[in-house]
């Protein structure tokens, strides 16, 4: 019996490290529909296809500067990675100057359905310049591709992606709350008025929101085409829905809340799938969502505190 | 540092609430806006501060158009406002609402004093300066709101209904406290409910009813007019 309780202690904890992985790049999605909703109350549609964007030009950096073979290095890989970040916060500012700033002061309806908009505008431009079929990451990007820890098979890519996800969430919750300037999106989320009378220029804030959580949707959606191999012009909208639960989960607004119902959600997901079954994995997700919503919908951590008068 | 509201008009989609607003302000002085629910004080000091752009007319410190800058210019120039209602940042620590009221400064000496003399003048708040606001107590976060305001080093600061919600002792503290700040060189714009405190604090008085200025006097005399005292006062015998 005793090898049979190894196997057992061995499938379970490849898919932990596995739903960890998933879970990373979850959270990093998340935190682009965590934030946005804290400062403009909006859920941001168009946010999974700015992922989707994240894992085209992930390909056409790797296709482009010839690295189709070894990196060589994980810290190829991050460099990589850090480019993409960069373009895509350009084009997630640029869809709040164009989408939603002009309707600031409309209904929220109307903020909602221009973000539907853009993400049908956003699926159709990939699709008409990157074509309708699935596109592939070239694999053997690291040149050792599993390492082996306590009769455990890790591969590396899995190692890499969740530090590296775990060094951004962390990066981002340092500079939300120890600098001036997270302080200040932390105050504009809260309560905008007052944040102007206060000298914030909130405009400014909402910019540094949609340049912030694109990057980090852009670099899940590298991570996810390095971490799967294969890409495809709709996978924003899976990923999206997962990732918005995920936000739902941890308490939407709430920053810390999006890491943890994404990793939460990736280790419930890749559990599910290995012992429910695997046909059901996306329907867990959906599962937990309307859980979630029946009996806690603040979230995990989504408790405010009251207002006193 | 002079403040002139002059024919100020604002409205709210086809809702005139403003009708031609004329405010005097001098440096040093005590001025209360006095009036009843929607006279239009909390939307006067909300143009001044910037957030309710005027449909007509103007706002000026000294010659600066207050009414031409973004809000978050007008911070710099030397005016802050407590709003009404305090709107502290309730899941921000005490010392990080501090520091926002503080944001436009540059210079951190100066940001340090100020924070040194808002802890003098609220000691409770140096105890709570790790506590988030919204565990405060109404009172606790009346003065938060105002070491807040303190906190942009004002030359004039407005402040919107402090006495909003408050018992009566601490009412009388915060008054005297709204004292100390203007001994201590700012000029104050207070609007409030309270009538009598109001007058008894200020130098002068204006007071609003449905967007017009209806009356303007010394604050004594306005203590001992008549048509104030049965209005505002709840008469006075």
């Amino acid at each position: 019996m005793a090898p049979d309780k190894g196997k057992v202690m061995q499938l379970f904890l490849e898919q932990l490290t596995n739903g960890l992985a998933v879970g990373g790049i979850y959270a990093l999605i998340a935190l682009g529909y965590t934030m946005v909703y804290g400062v403009l109350k909006l859920i941001n549609f168009a946010h999974g296809d700015l992922f989707t964007i994240g894992a085209y030009l992930g390909l056409t950096l790797l296709l482009s500067l010839g690295l189709t073979g070894h990196i060589g290095s994980a810290a190829g890989i991050l460099v990589l990675i850090l480019m993409v970040m960069g373009l895509v916060a350009v084009i997630g500012a640029l869809l709040e100057r164009a989408a939603y700033r002009p309707l600031r002061t409309s209904p929220r309806l109307s903020a909602v359905v221009s973000a539907l908009g853009a993400s049908i505008f956003f699926q159709n431009a990939i699709m008409l310049i990157y074509g309708a079929r699935f596109r592939v990451y070239p694999h053997d990007l690291l040149p050792v591709t599993a390492i082996s820890l306590f009769g455990l098979t890790i591969p590396v890519m899995r190692i890499v992606l969740f530090g590296a996800s775990i060094v951004m969430m962390t990066g981002l919750y340092l500079f939300v709350q120890r600098t001036r300037t997270g302080t200040a999106i932390r105050a504009a989320a809260i309560d905008q008025g007052a944040a102007r009378l206060m000298g914030i220029d909130v405009n400014r804030v909402i910019m540094y929101v949609f340049l912030i959580g694109p990057a980090l949707g852009g670099a899940a959606g590298m991570m996810v085409g390095l971490y799967y191999g294969q890409i495809n012009f709709t996978m924003g909208w899976v990923y999206g829905l997962k990732a918005f639960t995920a936000a739902i989960l941890g308490g939407i607004g709430n920053i810390p809340g999006a890491m943890l119902g994404g990793l939460l959600l990736g280790v419930i997901e890749s559990l599910g799938a290995t012992y429910i079954s695997l046909a059901w994995k996306d329907a867990i997700s959906f599962i937990v969502l309307i859980l979630i919503l029946i009996v806690r919908p603040t979230g995990i951590l989504g408790e405010r505190v009251a207002d006193k008068v | 540092m002079r403040l002139r509201i002059e024919n100020l008009e604002v409205k709210y989609g086809n809702v005139r609430v403003l009708k031609g607003l004329n405010i005097r302000v001098e440096q040093g002085e005590i001025v209360t806006i006095l009036g009843a629910n929607g006279a239009g004080k909390s939307t006067t000091l909300m143009t001044v501060s910037g957030l309710v752009k005027p449909s007509g007319g103007g706002v000026y410190l000294d010659d600066v158009p207050l009414h031409k800058l973004e809000a978050h210019h007008i911070v710099n120039l030397g005016l802050a406002q407590v709003p009404e209602g305090r709107r502290v940042f309730g899941t921000l620590t005490v010392l990080e609402n501090l520091r926002l009221g503080a944001y436009t400064t540059v210079d951190k000496a100066l940001v340090g004093r100020n924070l040194g003399w808002v802890f003098e003048m609220f000691p409770i708040l140096n105890r709570r300066s790790g506590q988030l606001a919204g565990t405060l107590s109404g009172g606790e976060q009346q003065m938060l709101a105002i070491g807040r305001g303190l906190m942009a080093n004002p030359k004039i600061l407005l402040l919107d209904e402090p006495s909003l919600g408050l018992a009566p002792i601490l009412v009388k503290s915060i008054f005297s406290t709204i004292k100390a700040i203007n001994r201590s060189g700012v000029t104050i714009v207070l609007v409030e409910q309270n009538a009598r405190l109001a007058l008894k604090l200020a130098d002068r008085g204006y007071v609003l009813e449905t967007g017009r200025i209806v009356l303007e006097d010394k604050a004594e005399a306005l203590l001992a007019n008549p048509e104030v005292q049965n209005a505002y006062l709840g008469g006075m015998h």
